[in-house]
């Protein structure tokens, strides 16, 4: 058994536990988005950072990959936390404004301006798709391929893949592909924020329940009959 | 690293087969460049390198037979194939044109470079032309910033490169680059020997090797004594000599005219034997090993020396 103290606490928890599991344990919740229960941990989406040490040696690591080890002391949500994590959410919304998931977060951690350009891709490449494909239902047939900017996730030469079952398992998983903000086309829409309510821009007061990131703004893009 | 990257390409391209196509792909071929390199663990670099050498660049039939042959899953030998810049999916033309567009290179107008190339060669970067004959690629910093724009055809660098000097780069790489420019290239150039204590030239213009004047001198070594020619290409270890000479022994260099022994200052660095001391051009020792087969060699400058 290994002794660290989390927020203050003592917690007491096998060895090899990740810090993740252990502040789950005791009850303190951090925010994740690439972790998922039964795949391996990958540390891709930081948004689970904590602060570990302390005075000048303290520094962020992702708490999903961090095994536990004696004494440590971690700080789950400390200023610096926080202000890592609205900056990881900020960079996040930016790539892939339209999934609901990362706007609820970004809602949660009360992020409201957004300094990036909308990139409006369909992957935050946390390869939940990837793990679960290979982890669970034992197929590889997706992967990442290229590097840098060019980084994505497909069927090697994107041809429909021999090994694939067709188990939709990777569409399951996807943070980001599940819940798509269908902002201008009302009909589809699955929240409908935007559409019952007058538009931030007019009406700032409703921004507050709104939470909508999209830009340029939702409601103005409506097609009005 | 360099230099092996140049001449591993230089290889490719000569090893390449006209037009491979994706039929050529033999499965005999996949499976003994996976054996060569024991397949079942690791060397996944390796072997597709191996692939790469044979057919020019990684056909899609021999990534399949690969990941069938090592038990890898198509998915993440795609991954490597994709992730490595050295590697390529489509078939490279005969000449490849790399242009940096690294920082120091982009700021100097390499992007403008980088177009002329495109609109000479009517391809887009990362392109084959119809013919096969040139690819054109991209790079992000060759090392070589001070001396940007640099473009690299075929394993030769070309420094400061101007815009109106593209369409004669591009004519030169199709005829084949002349000889001199490779000579160049492996750091080899011609000197003039003269003897150190009597001034007299060593040149042997009547005696030709490797296509350059030699240096003679006399040599002797135990009961014999006899003439030696050394190849005058600063580089070169090409000589021909009246006696066989056994590889690991030493003789003792003579000027042909003074008589005089001309021995170096020092002893070779690598061998510890003995070294003989020739003059070259105007203010500088040349030093070589006199034991046969040891490539321990010193240049030492006058003007350095006076200094010190
Ligand atoms: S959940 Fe830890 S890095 Fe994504
Ligand atoms: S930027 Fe071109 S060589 Fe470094």
């Amino acid at each position: 058994m290994i002794t660290l103290k989390i927020n203050g606490l003592d917690v007491s928890v096998e060895k090899g536990t990740t810090i993740l599991e252990a502040a789950e344990f005791i009850g303190f919740p951090i925010p994740t988005l690439c972790h998922m229960d039964g795949l391996t941990p990958y540390g891709a989406c930081r948004l689970c950072v904590v602060e570990i040490g302390e005075g000048k040696k303290a520094k962020l690591v992702s708490s999903c990959t961090y095994p536990v080890e004696e004494g440590l002391k971690v700080r789950t949500s400390s200023k610096r936390v926080v202000r890592a994590r609205r900056m990881v959410i900020e960079l996040l919304l930016a790539s892939c404004p339209q999934s609901k998931t990362i706007q609820d977060i970004a809602s949660t951690y009360g992020v409201r301006t957004q300094r990036f350009k909308q990139e409006y891709d369909d992957c935050i490449l946390c390869g939940r798709c990837v793990r679960m494909c290979e982890e669970q239902m034992m197929a590889k047939a997706i992967g990442f391929q290229n590097r840098g900017e060019k980084r994505s996730i497909g069927t090697p030469f994107d041809t429909k893949s021999d090994v694939c079952r067709l188990c939709g398992g990777c569409m399951y998983v996807c943070p980001v592909c599940e819940l798509r903000c269908t902002y201008n086309q009302p009909e589809k829409a699955i929240c409908g924020g935007c559409a019952n309510l007058f538009a931030p821009c007019v009406e700032k007061d409703n921004f507050d329940d709104m939470m909508c990131y999209m830009n340029p703004c939702v409601a103005c893009e409506i097609p009005k009959e | 690293m360099k230099s092996t990257g140049k001449k591993k390409k230089r290889t490719v391209i000569s090893d390449e087969p006209d037009n491979c196509t994706e039929e050529d792909v033999k499965e005999a071929d996949i499976l003994a460049i996976v054996r060569k390199h024991d397949g079942a663990r690791g060397g996944l670099i390796a072997m597709l390198e191996g692939i790469q050498q044979k057919y020019g660049y990684l056909p899609e039939n021999a990534l399949r037979i690969l990941s069938n042959a090592t038990g890898r899953s198509l998915v993440d030998i795609y991954g490597v194939a994709t992730f490595y810049r050295s590697f390529t999916l489509h078939p490279r033309g005969k000449h490849l044109v790399t242009a940096c567009l690294g920082t120091a290179c982009h700021v100097r107008a390499a992007p403008r470079i980088v177009e002329e190339l495109e609109q000479q060669l009517g391809i887009k970067a990362s392109e084959t032309t119809p013919d096969r004959n040139f690819t054109l690629e991209t790079v992000n910093c060759l090392g070589a910033c001070a001396l940007g724009p640099v473009v690299v055809i075929d394993g030769h660098y070309f420094s400061k490169v101007k815009t109106a000097g593209i369409k004669k780069l591009i004519e030169e790489a199709r005829n084949g680059f002349p000889d001199e420019k490779m000579l160049e290239r492996e750091f080899a150039f011609p000197v003039e020997a003269s003897c150190p204590q009597c001034h007299h030239s060593l040149m042997d213009a009547g005696n030709i090797i490797e296509g350059y004047p030699s240096i003679r001198v006399d040599i002797s070594a135990g009961e014999k004594s006899g003439w030696l020619r050394l190849v005058s290409l600063y580089g070169s270890r090409g000589f021909e000599s009246e006696h066989e000479l056994p590889v690991g022994e030493s003789v003792a260099f003579f000027c042909p005219h003074c008589k005089a022994r001309i021995a170096g200052t020092t002893l070779c660095t690598e061998c510890e034997a003995t070294m003989a001391g020739i003059r070259i051009g105007e203010g500088a020792l040349l030093q070589i090993c006199e034991r046969r087969g040891c490539d321990g060699c010193r240049l030492e400058l006058d003007a350095v020396k006076s200094q010190v």
